[in-house]
Formats: C-alpha cells, sequence, structure tokens
C-alpha cells in the first residue's frame, strides 16, 4: 500500500521540481531515485513525499540540498584503472592525429574523472593542444570540481589507481597537501572548462573527439539513455570515441547502430564513420 | 515439510550471503529443476575491483542460466543474476534490473538491504527473500521490507550457517515464514517448479 502511493508521489514531486525549478528528473532510473529521496526526506524531516514537495515548493533554499541527494556522484581519481589505462594505450595514439583536440567529461559531478583525463593528456604530451568540456547540472557540485581540493584520506587510492593506469609521472607531482587537504594545480585547470549543462534537457554544443561518460547513465531510464546517447552521437566527431561506465552498455538503446566496439572490455566505443 | 506456502504465486526470489556464501549457494542451486520459471536476484558480498567469477563457478553447477546482472536488463524467468562487484544492483519497473555507484550500505556495494527493498517495491506478494550465512548486519532490514510488501521470509537457521551474524540480524529484524536448515532450503529450491511462475 505505501509503495502504491509513493508512485503517485514520485511523479508529482519530479513534476513540480521541473515547473519550479527546470531541473528535469522525470527521466530518471525510478529504483535509485527512490532510495535517494528517501534519504533525502529522513534529512528533511518529511514522512511523506508530499511532505518533502510542499516544502521544497516553499522553500527554495532547500533546492540546492536536495539537488545534491539527487545528482552527486562521489567518484575517484582514475577509477578503474583498466579503463584509463585502454584510454592512453588503443586511443590516445588516434587522438595524436588531431591537430586539435576537444573531450566531453559529461556530468563530472565533483571532477575527479576530469583531473584524471587532465593528467593522462599531460603526461602523453597533449594537454596544450586539449580543451576539455566538464559538464554537470548540480553548480555546487561544479564549484566543488573546480577548486580541485579533495581529501588527503582519499589520495592513496587515487594514487593506487593512478600507478596502475599506466602512468609516466607520480600523481604527487600534482597536489600540494595541507591541512588534510590535496589542492590540485591550477595549471591542469587551463585546459578545463567547467559549465552547467543538463543532459535531460539541454543539446550539443561542440564536436568533441572524445566523450567519457562514466556511471551516469546507470541512473536514467532508457528512454533518457537513447536522448543522451543521441547527443553524444551529435556532438563526436567522425571515429570519436565515447567511454562508458564499466557496467554500462549500448545493448539497449536504439543509437547501438552508431557506434563499435573499440575496446569491448574496457566500454570504450567509436562512431561508425557514416 | 510442505514448501507450497512458500513458494505458491512466487516470480522471484532475492538471495543474500557474505561469508561462507558459495558454498551453500552451491548446493542450493543445483537443485532448481530445469522447469523452473522464477528469477533469482543474488548480492554475494565479495572483493570489489577483481573481476566476479560467481557466475562462472555457479553456472557450473545449475541447469538454469547464470549471469552477471547488466544494467536496465529486463528480468527473465528462469534465470539467475548476480550483482557485479562494487555496483548496487536493483530492481526497477518492467521487471528490469538497474545498477548503481551510490554510497555502499553497511559498508557493502553491493548491498543485500538495496536488493530487497528495491524487490519489494516491484514484486510485492509475488518475492520470496532468503538470508544466508554471513558476517556483517546487510540484508536484515531487507528482509523486514520484503515481509512488509507481503512477500515471503526465509532465513537460514542460524546453527546451520557458516557464520550465524547475518541470519540472526535477520530474526531479530522482523517476523520470519521461515527459518530452515540447508537440507530444508534444499527441499525448497527443489521445489521451485513450473506452478510457481
Amino acid at each position: 500500500m505505501t509503495s502504491n502511493t509513493f508512485d503517485i508521489e514520485l511523479p508529482l514531486l519530479l513534476e513540480a521540481v521541473y515547473r519550479k525549478y527546470h531541473y528535469d528528473f522525470r527521466g530518471y532510473a525510478a529504483a535509485s531515485l527512490k532510495r535517494r529521496l528517501m534519504q533525502a526526506m529522513e534529512r528533511f524531516g518529511c514522512r511523506t513525499l508530499s511532505q518533502l514537495q510542499d516544502r521544497l515548493l516553499h522553500e527554495p533554499v532547500l533546492f540546492p540540498t536536495l539537488l545534491d541527494f539527487l545528482t552527486v556522484q562521489v567518484s575517484e581519481m582514475f577509477r578503474d584503472p583498466a579503463y584509463f589505462r585502454a584510454l592512453r594505450e588503443k586511443v590516445v595514439p588516434l587522438l595524436r592525429t588531431y591537430p586539435s583536440l576537444k573531450v566531453w567529461v559529461a556530468g563530472c559531478s565533483t571532477g575527479e574523472e576530469v583531473y584524471s583525463l587532465a593528467i593522462l593528456l599531460l603526461e602523453e604530451g597533449l594537454l596544450e593542444r586539449s580543451l576539455i568540456y566538464a559538464t554537470d547540472i548540480n553548480a555546487g557540485a561544479l564549484e566543488r570540481a573546480q577548486a580541485g581540493i579533495y581529501d588527503a584520506a582519499r589520495i592513496g587510492g587515487f594514487t593506487d589507481n593512478h600507478r596502475k593506469s599506466g602512468a609516466r609521472t607520480s600523481l604527487s607531482d600534482y597536489y600540494t597537501a595541507a591541512y588534510g587537504k590535496a589542492v590540485f594545480d591550477k595549471s591542469l585547470k587551463t585546459n578545463i572548462v567547467f559549465a552547467d549543462h543538463s543532459l535531460s534537457t539541454d543539446s550539443a554544443f561542440s564536436e568533441v573527439q572524445l566523450v567519457s561518460c562514466r556511471n551516469v547513465l546507470i541512473y536514467f531510464d532508457r528512454q533518457l539513455q537513447d536522448r543522451v546517447l543521441g547527443l553524444f552521437r551529435d556532438s563526436l566527431c567522425r571515429k570519436g570515441f565515447l567511454g562508458l561506465g564499466a557496467k554500462e552498455s549500448l545493448r539497449f538503446s536504439s543509437h547501438s547502430y552508431a557506434f563499435s566496439d573499440f575496446v569491448a572490455g574496457d566500454k570504450i566505443f567509436q562512431k561508425e564513420a557514416s | 515439510m510442505r514448501f507450497e506456502p512458500l513458494t505458491r504465486g512466487i516470480d522471484a526470489v532475492v538471495i543474500g550471503a557474505s561469508a561462507g556464501g558459495v558454498e551453500v549457494l552451491s548446493v542450493l542451486l543445483a537443485q532448481l529443476p530445469r522447469a523452473c520459471r522464477v528469477s533469482f536476484f543474488i548480492v554475494m558480498h565479495i572483493p570489489r575491483e577483481r573481476p566476479s567469477l560467481l557466475p562462472e563457478v555457479f553456472s557450473t553447477r545449475c541447469v538454469l542460466p547464470v549471469k552477471e546482472a547488466e544494467d536496465k536488463e529486463p528480468a527473465q524467468p528462469g534465470t539467475v543474476y548476480f550483482a557485479p562487484p562494487d555496483y548496487h544492483m536493483l530492481i526497477d519497473r518492467g521487471p528490469a534490473l538497474a545498477l548503481s555507484g551510490d554510497e555502499p550500505v553497511h559498508f557493502s556495494r553491493p548491498s543485500i538491504d538495496v536488493l530487497f527493498d528495491s524487490a519489494a517495491d516491484i514484486y510485492g506478494e509475488r518475492l520470496m527473500g532468503l538470508i544466508l550465512t554471513g558476517a556483517n548486519q546487510d540484508g536484515a532490514e531487507g528482509l523486514a521490507a520484503v515481509g512488509r510488501a507481503g512477500g515471503r521470509t526465509v532465513v537460514q537457521e542460524p546453527r546451520s550457517a557458516a557464520v550465524a551474524y547475518l541470519p540472526e540480524a535477520a530474526l531479530q529484524a522482523g517476523p520470519v515464514d521461515a527459518v530452515l536448515a540447508v537440507d530444508q532450503l534444499q527441499g525448497l529450491f527443489a521445489h521451485l517448479g513450473p506452478s510457481n511462475g
């Protein structure tokens, strides 16, 4: 019974959020969304989703906190080192053939993946001629990404991942540790553009050679996944590359025909020439 | 023992286990009849970052197809799905499988609670939840959620479990329909024939 009521309240709340704040979560996968909304209800002391909706509509100051519940992904630098190793060994040699490079990290959250790619491109001598677009819908997360400051306690794991990715340098070359934090070098940011962009409602904005969007699509329903993969297809140059999360696939998408496996085990796809 | 009250009208079984789980699951999955039409969703706590060998290990011991869950994959009857390492596995409308990289629950990702909660929402009374051996409390609350949604709840007899902590936590979290030793669980699995799905 409770769950039926929740199923009525859920689309109403998402519609309210969309109309009031213009953030569109209507295409998010319901099961994960429900867990996150339950956590938000607990935080705001709401017994029901309807109560949460009431507070969100009348207390706009709460919205950024809700946005964090719904969107923030805690990632790691060089998460799944094999993915970065495959980029380095298989994709970089082809990226080298372009006089200038554009890379889109879609749904970058707090920036771990963005800095990982910047460091990888720097190590491969490509950062200077690259532009990395780092986009997310959460302005607070983007600010944290732009700051490039992470808990020092996480650096051990980052360093381990970086090493396994086939690193040519030491991660410690790129940050300064102080007061329990690691501050990443400003020079890494010279070629990064941080921008607000919604995969649900915004369109393609540039032609890029590589899109990296990992563990973002799993939060979307199939219809929204399709929209987003269409955006990636439209953004990628001919023979451009798409990197997805370790457990994401194009199998259930209507755009699967537009891509072929490039490094199948590491979820790197190439846009077909046609 | 009559298993029919436990298995009648069941479309899916969710199973949670940690320490000692491989051994007992091997014995149980080997009992499933080829005609079984139930979907099985299993979370085993395993070290992250290691490619999971669980589907391969169990494929040889089970006549039904055994695979690692893929995101947005429709849940098929007569199939055994394992959560991939380092992702939560959820059941979404469809029913279909969904993965998430959300925070660990009770230090666990995949988490048994996350699977059981989401499956209880989708399957309601057509679900059976089974808690096996384990050294962590993850799964106890999830089983209670299965019960609240009208599903059947089964716990491995703690004395027959390699590690009794999880089954005991599940028994404390709420009323359950049956507490079964391994040989009784084998009988239950053998009974999950075509008439249930």
